[in-house]
């Protein structure tokens, strides 16, 4: 059976002469359907470039994207994506910014059919409430689940999200964790998850597969983190399998880390600076 | 009382705020204090203002007069010098010396074209009495129905200025946003007439007028419209639309990348993706431009119907200087206090649609 989504050899790089950044490089990734995975990096590893691949905004330089055996061209429906900060319309209620992703999706939906299934994904992330209010309206939190119901709206093959959680505080961030992990199991959606926290991958995916730090970033050695569904963060924290897979993921990150610190390393020569002392001007009390 | 508030600051008089809270004896000594530094100064420099002007009139007033009785005195001789002095000083009208008008003389003017207008509106609303059996019959019988021709009062002329202004205003934004968006749109076409756009902007408004009549007069010819209105009209369209072409373009190419990741991954098509996403996203700049469109066509206006000599303030102001009546210089001053006061309630008129149109100001 082929895999779900697969990529293959892809690299990316932005700019061109003196200037170019190869920012992906020969990136090689299988997912199968209804897996949960988590890409964790450090900040500045091609972790958004390399959503946007897979979503369709950018296309690879070299090496191809396919989802269910077909070439991913352009963006597309059948893959849902949730930015980092939000990018919901503004001028639009929360009704409003899922009805634009329905309508575009099952443009044959009637008046009732469509207002059902609004309410249907907005109910999901537990919502309701505000489906009237503007997106202004609400705390940064609340706007993140918008924005996961309207990708779940679309009825999309594969849950993208580009660190949907970092811009939260950690109170927010731990409650939409546990949400996120429920509504994966409830919708049995493939979910890939670009994170730079490793606590979180850890806590949700099936699968957590380093990004090694760019340029010329690309895919490190997986863990499979095999803790039981549903899962409790409590209960996980105080596993000693979880300490242990996330020293490794930690010692790793931190290995490929140093390895990019030392290329950066300057020796600095700092001017020799002597204070000059003019006698005359101090009288020193003995 | 909120709600009297908040009313007040939708409509920009958010600077009552304190007085009504002094008045119902809320957080008094801040609201004092905020009392005397909104109102109470700005009504003070008001005066100060109107002194002024009174101080630079009375010595502008002084200056003519010994003028005016030294050449009395060369010309007819001492005698009629000083019955020339005695008539001035005795502030008949017929002998007034031609100097800038004291704010008094301004309110005598400004009251003088008031009771003009009156007369003028009783003479009107006669004469279409006089004339409503008849033009019933020309109409029945197919003939254009006699109208008033006398002389417009001053209102008259606001009325017809501001007819003139909204025509205008509204081809420029019926011209310059549909244009704005398509520009916006495509780089390509944005670089390709950025030259033209760079060199007509600084064109001055005597100018597009020129242009205007030379193809208006072609085209109407034969018609029998409203000449004059239509070359203005049209002038002042041209004269104002670049603000709101240049705003319009600028806020379609500059929309947030996020927005239109959006709508890529959507995969909008092109016209939802420009009348759902694109054409709100730019609102504010769109606003922007047009109300800067409404101030610029409300300035060349006055210039272009003082050319064009197509009724209106203008024309008004130009007649009057023409005129050369005691009250003449009055009445150019009462005109530039309308013009200014109209040009800044336009303004304010703009700013509160944009404020209901926007999404960020919600």
């Amino acid at each position: 059976m082929a895999a779900f989504l697969e990529l293959r050899n892809v690299s990316k790089s932005y700019g061109s002469g003196d200037t170019m950044v190869d920012v992906l490089k020969n990136v090689n990734l299988t997912i199968e359907e209804g897996e949960f995975i988590a890409i964790v990096g450090f900040t500045g590893s091609g972790k958004t470039t390399l959503i946007s691949l897979i979503a369709g905004l950018i296309e690879p330089d070299e090496g191809e994207i396919l989802l269910k055996g077909k070439k991913v061209n352009g963006p597309g429906p059948d893959r849902g994506v949730v930015f980092q900060n939000y990018s919901l319309l503004p001028w639009l209620s929360v009704r409003g910014n899922v009805e634009l992703a329905v309508k575009q999706v099952f443009p044959k939906l009637n008046k009732t059919e469509l207002a059902a299934h609004v309410e249907k994904f907005v109910g999901m992330v537990n919502l309701t409430p505000a489906l009237q209010k503007n997106p202004t309206q609400l705390s940064g939190g609340m706007r993140q689940r918008v924005s996961v119901a309207r990708a779940l709206a679309m009825d999309p093959e594969i849950l993208l999200l580009d660190e949907p959680l970092s811009a939260l505080d950690a109170l927010t961030r731990g409650s939409l964790q546990i949400e996120i992990e429920r509504i994966w199991r409830e919708s049995k959606k493939t979910i890939m998850l670009i994170t730079n926290d490793v606590d979180e991958g850890i806590l949700l995916a099936d699968r957590v597969i380093p990004l090694t730090p760019g340029p010329n970033a690309t895919l490190g050695t997986e863990f499979k983190i095999g803790f039981e569904r549903p899962r409790n963060k409590i209960a996980i924290n105080a596993d000693p399998n979880f300490k242990k897979e996330r020293n490794a993921i930690l010692a790793y990150l931190d290995e490929v880390g140093e390895h990019r610190g030392a290329s950066k390393e300057e020796e600095f020569v700092l001017p020799d600076i002597q204070p000059i002392v003019k006698p005359n001007r101090f009288v020193i009390n003995r | 009382m909120e709600r009297v508030i908040k009313a007040l600051k939708w409509i920009g008089l958010g600077f009552f705020e304190p007085l009504i809270m002094l008045i119902q004896g809320k957080e008094v000594e801040k609201n004092i204090r905020l009392v005397f530094r909104q109102i109470i100064v700005p009504v003070l420099s008001v005066f100060i203002f109107l002194g002024a002007c009174n101080i630079g009139a009375d010595y502008l007033f002084k200056v003519e007069r010994d003028r005016k009785i030294e050449k009395t005195r060369t010309v007819q001789g001492d005698a009629a010098a000083k019955q020339m002095q005695e008539c001035i000083d005795s502030g008949d009208e017929s002998c007034k010396p031609n100097s800038l008008p004291s704010p008094a003389d301004v309110k005598k003017g400004a009251i003088s074209l008031w009771e003009d207008h009156k007369s003028i509106s009783a003479k009107k609303s006669a004469f279409k009495e006089k004339t409503a059996a008849i033009n019933k019959k020309r109409k029945e019988a197919g003939q254009k129905a006699i109208v008033y021709t006398g002389r417009p009062s001053f209102v008259d002329q606001i009325y017809t200025s501001l007819k003139t202004v909204f025509a205008g205003f509204l081809l420029a934004a019926l011209l310059a946003i549909p244009a704005g968006i398509v520009l916006g749109l495509s780089e390509t076409l944005r670089t390709s007439i950025n030259w033209i756009i760079q060199i007509l902007k600084p064109v001055s408004p005597v100018v597009w007028l020129l242009l205007v009549s030379m193809v208006v007069k072609t085209v109407l010819a034969n018609s029998d419209s409203d000449k004059s209105f239509v070359i203005s009209f049209i002038s002042v369209g041209l004269c104002s639309m670049w603000a709101t072409l240049v705003n319009t373009a600028m806020g379609v190419s500059s929309v947030d990348q996020d927005y239109l990741n959006v709508s890529k991954v959507l995969r909008l098509g092109v016209f939802s993706n420009v009348f759902k996403v694109i054409l709100p996203a730019s609102i504010p700049m769109i606003f922007t431009g047009l109300r800067i469109t409404l101030s610029v066509s409300w300035m060349v206006l006055i210039a272009i119907e003082l050319l064009a000599q197509s009724p209106g303030l203008g024309s008004f102001v130009w007649e009057e200087f023409q005129n050369g009546a005691n009250d003449s210089n009055a009445k150019i001053i009462v005109a530039m206090f309308v013009i200014g006061i109209i040009g800044f309630m336009l303004d304010r008129i703009m700013m509160f649609i944009q404020k209901l149109a926007s999404f960020d100001s919600k």
